[in-house]
């Protein structure tokens, strides 16, 4: 099984984990400006990348924080993972 | 609101004869009732007013707990996140603990909250409680790897536990588990540990 390696518990098998999307998705600033349009693009549209992706995970069956982590989705590897305050790490 | 304890029941209750049927290769036992009160604190500063109050430190360091004796009897503080500490005592302090913890945090931004209820507390010990562990719990728990005053949030055969290492070398573990999960937990230590039970002849 995959481990994942949890910022605050160190590494722990995958199934401890729930998955949450694509990371740093931003509240819009003016929500009340929003056309349809594009309030469509911030609630549905997510990034699909080959590649090196910012992901949000929560560690559920552990210490229940949530953090970031940058994942290979064609490898799975991840790269890094850094706390939700934290910038995301520049990763090759 | 405190229960009624003339006829409040643990979540193991009448379980103990079962449990012990593990001994001698891995001593299960319940101890029901105690004190759990979840505790929250951002606030660094307030941590020695805390420690004063219980008389023992707060875990700095991630999946570890701490414990030592205090104004309120034995207290084991566990770790369970940045902010988040699970404050364990003996039965019937849950009222007492409360409003001392709530003093020392004071107008700072934190939370008591008891949680007594939430979880029971089984004590596992004996030469094979780590192996018995170790059928469902992907932790490692050798010394080297959890040496004693760990604590870790995990999986124990698919139900989310609390485990605290109490001594790494002899083998002596603590597990919280929900008190719904409790007798599924309990029933699967007992088909887990059957290899460990001694022979018995079945009366025809």
């Amino acid at each position: 099984m995959q481990l994942i390696p949890c910022p605050w518990c160190g590494p722990r098998e995958e199934v401890e984990f729930h998955y949450g999307g694509q990371a740093h998705v931003s509240y819009p600033a003016d929500p009340a400006a929003l056309s349809d349009e594009e309030w469509a693009r911030f609630v549905f549209f997510r990034d699909n990348p080959r590649g090196p992706f910012a992901e949000r995970w929560s560690h559920t069956a552990g210490c229940r924080r949530w953090f970031n982590a940058v994942r290979d989705t064609r490898s799975y590897e991840l790269h890094a993972v850094y706390r939700l305050d934290e910038e995301r790490p520049v990763t090759t | 609101m405190t229960a009624d304890i003339r006829t409040r029941r643990s979540p193991l209750d009448g379980w103990a004869e079962r449990l012990a049927e593990l001994a001698p290769a891995v001593e299960v036992a319940e101890r029901p009732f105690r004190t759990h009160v979840t505790l929250r604190l951002r606030d660094a500063g307030r941590a020695a007013a805390v420690s004063a109050v219980l008389g023992v430190e707060l875990p700095r360091t991630p999946c570890t707990f701490t414990r030592g004796d205090g104004p309120h009897g034995p207290v084991e503080v566990a770790w369970l996140g940045p902010d988040e500490y699970l404050v364990l005592a003996e039965p019937g302090l849950q009222r007492t603990l409360e409003s001392a913890l709530r003093q020392a945090i004071g107008d700072a931004s934190g939370a008591v909250i008891d949680v007594s209820a939430q979880r029971t507390t089984l004590t596992l010990s004996g030469p094979k409680a780590r192996d018995l562990l170790a059928h469902g719990c992907a932790i490692d728990l050798h010394p080297s790897v959890s040496p004693s005053g760990t604590c870790v949030q995990a999986l124990l055969a698919q139900s989310g536990i609390v485990l605290l290492v109490r001594d790494a070398d002899a083998g002596e573990f603590t597990v919280l588990v929900r008190a719904s999960f409790a007798i599924y937990l309990a029933t699967w230590l007992l088909d887990a540990g059957v290899e460990y039970r001694e022979y018995r002849e079945v009366p025809v």
